[in-house]
């Protein structure tokens, strides 16, 4: 190593420490927050951080950590970066690794490992996590050498934010962290991100897409989490007014387009409202914009838009024709696509399938329930409603997973991209306060609402503490049913209302967050909840509201499984339908 | 139906489990797999052969892409290529049966490459239909097979390469580095290197 001149031709090389590369890696890859758990594998590198301009956020569990650099990332649009130990630390990871890659959420994960000597002797927390976390990283990496960090770390950022963004981890071996090597964070530049080689948009493609776009008469968009990753929301709105295109969302599309824009459909798929369902199955050619066609989505494959062309605009080639069959695909960014195409698309005067659709609305559609009259019931549906009154739709949302989900999906109007972060692909149960940690950390300007279920917020509450110790001011709303209300309907609609182990039972919530010295309030009919609300913006610090609702409301409409996308299952009339108990018309 | 890619991959510990377990994840059973090294330092190269439908082939050729560790990869099924298979088979033989499968391997142009008091080995290279052809033979005569080995196909596309895309990423080496020139099917020297000769490493 002397007789080689490294550091004279090239002045910015130092020896470091592994640990200092990874923290002088991070800081060079613009890394400001992490959030870990330390522990005996991983303390070379805890030890090396105070050198570093980097915060560590002390999670409670190392789930949290991977649900608030997936958070970060999903509000910020950078990579979110998790640290923890080898053995559990790596297998609490696990969960958050998952959901981030069914979401395709760019996150580095960096786990300490045992000493390279010692692999594969079953030593004190030792586990195989490059092994587990195969199938769910977008790749992953064991390090073993000082000198091999720098550039594996750039190369693990360098793959989680490129192409179809996803987790990588990065599994470093205690003697690589404690050994020299040299550093130099040019130098570890990764090679050219080597693009799909089936990217394709070619002429002829595009020709036909175009072709098929000016000749439909039925059209609707449908937009995904791409749109959001591409950053096309100007070029989605653009096409849909310039040809007078409904659009369609999915879930993790909401905000794409603003849910006030008049061509909005909004929500589509099992949750969605029966009219945006109705209008996929009448058009006569979908453009899919970076979404998946995922089964949430599409109900039956066998009578899925039987009479549309699709044409799918997607950067993962091998989502081409997975569910759906594709008759033109488009495979690159969306943005970039929808720029080549836009000027060779005139606009259209025929305003008659935006009024189709509108008709089709009736009195299906989910209606401003502003003026619902005080049964004496308190819904889900009108926490959410009022929430989004509230806060103007300017929130930004963090929700867990099951029925308040869908919910809030209906009734939180979000008009931002990036303004709803929520588990779509893998449905976590315990993501939603987490991630708002990691959403506030990437925005701390923002007005953060956690909505969450009284069984999913039970999965990760300990991170309260974390919320505490970090100062944090998250308002936090607990939708308390007393039943997993999800797993609850199901049973309702499918298994004879059989509600077996779907009754939960719950701590006082109020008095579990003024154990953490946050302040809270119960909210048990519609009357208290914009105080309550009120009350919670205008804390200071951290507040939680529990909400008894309705116990056993069903979200409607619902798309049964395996059912056609116009199947739905309909609020039943005679039922206690909020909807109905106005006066408003449609 | 029978799928036949050609990936070309890091050469590093690990990768055939990442492109082994994109096919488990599939639930798409692998017929037959051979890795080695290609004609390049760093890079090795696979053909996969699996059972599949008959319209997996994009989505599996997609997904292959999509890990990190594979630089290229062809669906060769419906190309132009040869496709090979060696095969050892050891074959129960006596002084007086031996001449028999003298004239059988004659007829296979397979080789005796081994020769025990009550055994013989025979080496044979070709389509595996070939293979299957010679073990049926053998099967239906008086001779008994006592094991066969076998290496899967390997498959090389007439004319066009399938590495192309090393040379359009400049993962390849300098290109005055002698590359390996692409050999016609005929020779025995090939076949010597096919058999593992030390000194010509696959």
């Amino acid at each position: 190593m002397p007789s080689q001149p490294v550091s004279s031709a090239a002045p910015h090389t130092k020896q470091l420490t592994g640990a200092e590369i990874v923290w002088a890696t991070l800081t060079g890859e613009g890394v400001r927050t992490v959030f870990g758990y330390p522990g005996g594998a991983i303390l070379p590198i805890y030890d090396a951080l105070r050198k570093y301009p980097i915060h560590h956020v002390l999670v409670r569990h190392e789930q949290g950590a991977a649900h608030m650099a997936d958070g970060y990332a999903r509000a910020s649009g950078e990579v979110g970066v998790a640290v923890a130990t080898s053995g559990p630390g790596a297998t609490n990871l696990v969960t958050g690794i998952a959901t981030a890659m069914l979401d395709s959420v760019p996150m580095v994960c960096i786990t300490g490992q045992i000493s390279s000597k010692l692999l594969g002797t079953d030593a004190f927390q030792e586990v195989d996590i490059t092994g587990i976390t195969l199938p769910i990283t977008k790749h992953n990496f064991i390090v073993t050498k000082s000198e091999d960090i720098g550039p594996v770390l750039r190369r693990a950022f360098s793959i989680a934010r490129t192409g179809r963004p996803g987790p990588v981890l990065v599994d470093i071996t205690k003697d690589a962290q404690q050994g020299l090597a040299d550093f130099n964070f040019e130098a570890c530049a990764p090679q050219p991100h080597r693009p799909h080689p089936m990217l394709s948009a070619e002429n002829e493609a595009v020709s036909e897409a175009i072709d098929l776009i000016l000749n439909a008469q039925r059209p609707i968009l449908l937009v995904g989490h791409g749109a959001l990753e591409s950053g096309a929301t100007d070029q989605l709105i653009t096409l849909a007014e310039r040809l007078h295109i409904p659009v369609a969302s999915t879930l993790l599309g909401l905000g794409a387009i603003p849910a006030s824009h008049d061509l909005s459909l909004g929500m589509m798929g099992m949750h969605g409202e029966a009219w945006v369902n109705q209008a996929i199955q009448q058009s006569d050619l979908l453009i899919a914009c970076g979404m998946r066609f995922d089964d949430r989505v599409t109900g039956a494959l066998t009578s899925y838009a039987p009479n549309a062309k699709k044409i799918h605009i997607e950067i993962d080639p091998s989502e081409i024709s997975k569910n759906v069959k594709a008759d033109v695909a488009l495979i690159g960014d969306l943005k970039e696509i929808l720029e080549t195409i836009l000027p060779r698309l005139a606009p259209r005067k025929d305003q008659s399938w935006v009024k189709a659709v509108n008709a089709l609305k009736g009195v299906a559609a989910v209606r401003d329930i502003k003026n619902l009259p005080d049964s004496g019931h308190l819904y889900a549906a009108h926490v959410i409603h009022d929430l989004w009154r509230a806060t103007a739709g300017k929130a930004i949302v963090v929700t867990d997973v099951g029925q308040h989900q869908m919910w809030e999906a209906q009734y939180y109007k979000h008009d931002a991209p990036r303004s709803l972060i929520t588990s779509g692909g893998l449905g976590t149960m315990g993501f939603a306060l987490p991630a708002a940690i990691g959403a506030k950390m990437a925005r701390p300007d923002d007005e953060i609402w956690v909505i969450a279920g009284d069984g999913g917020f039970q999965m990760t509450a300990s991170e309260l503490s974390t919320l505490v110790q970090e100062k944090l001011k998250i308002n936090i709303a607990v939708i308390n049913n007393g039943f997993l209300g999800m797993v609850r309907q199901w049973q309702e609609f499918m298994y004879e209302s059989n509600y077996a182990c779907s009754p939960i039972l719950s701590p006082d919530f109020v008095k579990l967050a003024d154990a953490h010295g946050v302040p809270g309030a119960t909210v048990r009919t519609r009357g208290e909840v914009a105080a309550a609300v009120k009350a919670a913006r205008e804390a200071d610090g951290p507040f939680l509201i529990n909400f008894l609702v309705e116990k056993e409301d069903a979200v409607y409409p619902m798309v049964g499984p395996g059912a056609a996308l116009d199947e739905m299952i309909r609020r039943p009339a005679n039922g206690h339908n909020p909807l109905l108990e106005t006066s408003e018309e449609p | 139906m029978l799928h036949t890619f050609v990936a070309l991959v890091e050469d590093k510990p690990g990768v055939l489990t990442r492109v082994a377990s994109l096919f488990r994840r599939l639930n798409i059973n692998i017929i037959s797999l051979t890795v080695g090294r290609s004609e390049r330092p760093g890079v090795s190269r696979m053909s996969i052969v699996a059972e599949a439908p008959a319209g997996a082939g994009h989505r599996i050729k997609a997904s292959l892409f999509k890990l990190e560790s594979v630089f290229d990869v062809d669906d060769v099924g419906q190309l132009q290529c040869v496709t090979r298979e060696l095969a050892l088979i050891k074959v129960a033989a006596t002084p007086q049966s031996r001449a028999q499968i003298f004239q059988l391997s004659e007829i296979f142009r397979a080789r005796i490459v081994d020769l025990a008091p009550e055994s013989m080995m025979l080496e044979i290279t070709g389509a595996a239909s070939k293979i299957e052809g010679l073990i049926q033979v053998l099967n239906e005569g008086d001779n008994q097979i006592l094991e066969i080995a076998r290496t899967g196909r390997m498959v090389m596309r007439r004319g066009q390469h399938t590495s192309h895309v090393l040379e359009a990423f400049q993962l390849s080496q300098p290109e005055d580095e002698p590359i390996i020139p692409l050999t016609a099917e005929k020779g025995s020297e090939n076949l010597d290197v096919i058999s593992g000769d030390p000194n010509h490493p696959m």
